[in-house]
């Protein structure tokens, strides 16, 4: 069955903060709900389903429901890390179409800021019987190696250069400057990227996403429930998911899960990446937006880095203007996960609604892509296509 | 410059075997019978094919390095890569015994076991001498 055009993104609201030491991440999680539910112009009771990933605190969604006091008939805590929350907006798609429930709420917080989380840099250890622990953390991956290596490989194969990957920054800087919640606001040059300290080879610092405190939250919800708010409608008419990891050992890190979740997106939604008019882009680092745009067909593979230079993600002055509220490398990353904030910047740009300096005129079509995990080892890809009504 | 201190692996019954040989200073890789592939990481039914008709080899412990990254912002930086072994895995490990200017891609590699804080040792790979 087709989900297009099953569900609609009625409401969405990214929280201001992004330092929130005296607030509790529950707390937060209740004040995107109650922001995404204002936005839509509903209420807690209209609520029939709730969606939240590893970052709502408590088992799955028990705990959250509870503190929220709803009354859910839908429950859906699938975790693919930052990836998350454009797969709910897709299981929120399919729960509404086999009326399971007609308004899902989904929501993100956390405060990774506040609590001083290395989130990049430190090897994270787990529970031992996690099957690849034992032959991974003595070796000391960390978040930002683990795409470091993909970045590695990738210069390798197709000659992308430090310089290109550094103009994803360079484009998001461009953007964040007209957002005054970003948390990184000056713009700033490909040298000043290259010569910022380097992480993990071939990574700098400024090829590295913000770590902040915050959260954004989502109402999906059916095509009546859409037609009766007074608010320009967000049409879901492709969506897809999709993990990779290993393969045996058969390794390839020349590709993403993008390459499968955007293909089903777009023979969904029925059309192509040259209709996008506004683009979300993972941006965890410079390198994962690369990945993904060759992935999503954007540009044939290895050629990303040509395709991000000189400005072509900048709004107004590129091919393809993509996170104009900043992203993850300027302006936000709640929790360490990044795909609430791209649902949210592409509604924005639908409903005309982004800072006018980044808006993109007649922007009808836009897509918001997810990436969680670790590219290197597992991950996972999600990926919306939105239309504006 | 000091070594990375490596922390202990954490064997589980289906992989005792593999650390018991790291212990005696031997590599073991695991292979399907049915399907004649190796994989890695270890596991008891095949990745592939999903066979349990699967066994312990000692493997050469000779590769090339597919990537790697210098992780500099660390108390000691150290180099992770993943290695391509000669019967076909890729693996993750640390290149160790080189100075980190000299790692490259497609570079020929052995393995040697490294101590670990207070487990068995792990495989880590430097570079072939010419
Ligand atoms: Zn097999």
């Amino acid at each position: 069955m087709s989900l297009k055009g099953k569900a609609y993104i009625v409401g969405a609201y990214e929280h201001p903060t992004r330092y929130a030491p005296e607030k509790s991440v529950a707390q937060l999680h209740a004040e995107v709900a109650a922001g995404a539910l204002k936005d839509a112009g509903l209420s807690k009771e209209d609520v029939d389903g709730y969606f939240c990933a590893g970052d709502a605190p408590g088992m799955g969604g028990f705990s959250m429901v509870d503190y929220l006091n709803l009354k859910v008939r839908h429950i859906d805590s699938t975790d693919t890390g930052g990836s998350s929350y454009l797969v709910h907006v897709k299981h929120a798609v399919q729960a509404i179409a086999a009326g399971k429930c007609d308004v899902a709420l989904i929501t993100l917080a956390g405060r990774p800021r506040s609590e001083g989380m290395a989130t990049g840099t430190a090897p994270r250890t787990g529970n031992p019987a996690q099957p690849d622990l034992q032959w991974e953390y003595p070796y000391g991956p960390t978040v930002v190696n683990m795409y470091a290596m993909v970045a590695m490989r990738h210069m390798y194969e197709f000659g992308t250069t430090s310089a290109q990957l550094a103009w994803v920054k360079v484009a998001a800087s461009y953007h964040a400057q007209h957002n005054p919640h970003a948390l990184l606001r000056d713009v700033v040059s490909v040298s000043d990227v290259l010569n910022s300290p380097m992480v993990a080879d071939p990574l700098h610092r400024l090829d590295c996403c913000v770590i902040t405190d915050g959260g954004g939250a989502l109402v999906v919800a059916r095509p009546e429930i859409a037609n009766s708010i007074n608010r320009p409608r967000v049409k879901i008419i492709g969506t897809g998911e999709a993990i990779k990891g290993q393969m045996g050992g058969a390794i390839d890190l020349t590709y993403s899960a993008a390459r499968v979740s955007g293909a089903a997106a777009f023979a969904e939604a029925g059309v192509k990446p040259a209709d996008i008019k506004y683009a979300s882009i993972y941006d965890s680092f410079t390198i994962t937006v690369v990945m993904q745009l060759e992935d999503l067909g954007f540009c044939e593979k290895g050629e990303g880095g040509k395709f991000v230079a000189d400005g072509n993600l900048i709004s107004g002055v590129g091919k393809l203007p993509f996170n104009t509220d900043g992203g993850g490398l300027c302006n936000n990353h709640p929790a360490n996960r990044g795909g609430m904030t791209k649902v949210i910047e592409a509604v924005r740009q639908l409903r005309e609604e982004a800072h006018p300096a980044v808006q993109v005129k007649n922007c009808d079509l836009a897509l918001a892509q997810g990436m969680g995990g670790q590219l290197a080892t597992r991950h996972g890809s999600a990926t919306l296509i939105l239309e504006r009504e | 410059m000091a070594e990375r201190k490596i922390p202990a692996p954490t064997p589980t019954p289906e992989t005792e075997p593999f650390w018991q040989a790291a212990r005696e200073g031997r590599f073991l890789i695991r292979v399907c019978r049915t399907c004649e592939r190796a994989h890695w990481y270890p596991r008891a039914l095949c990745p592939f094919c999903f066979s349990e008709n699967t066994e312990w080899r000692e493997a050469s412990g000779r590769g090339s390095i597919y990537t790697f990254s210098i992780m500099r912002r660390a108390k000691e930086p150290y180099a992770i890569a993943y290695v391509k072994l000669d019967e076909g895995p890729m693996m993750m490990t640390n290149i160790v015994d080189s100075a980190f200017e000299n790692i490259a891609i497609d570079q020929q590699v052995e393995l040697v076991f490294r101590e670990t804080e207070d487990g068995p040792p792990v495989p880590v790979f430097r570079p072939v001498q010419a």
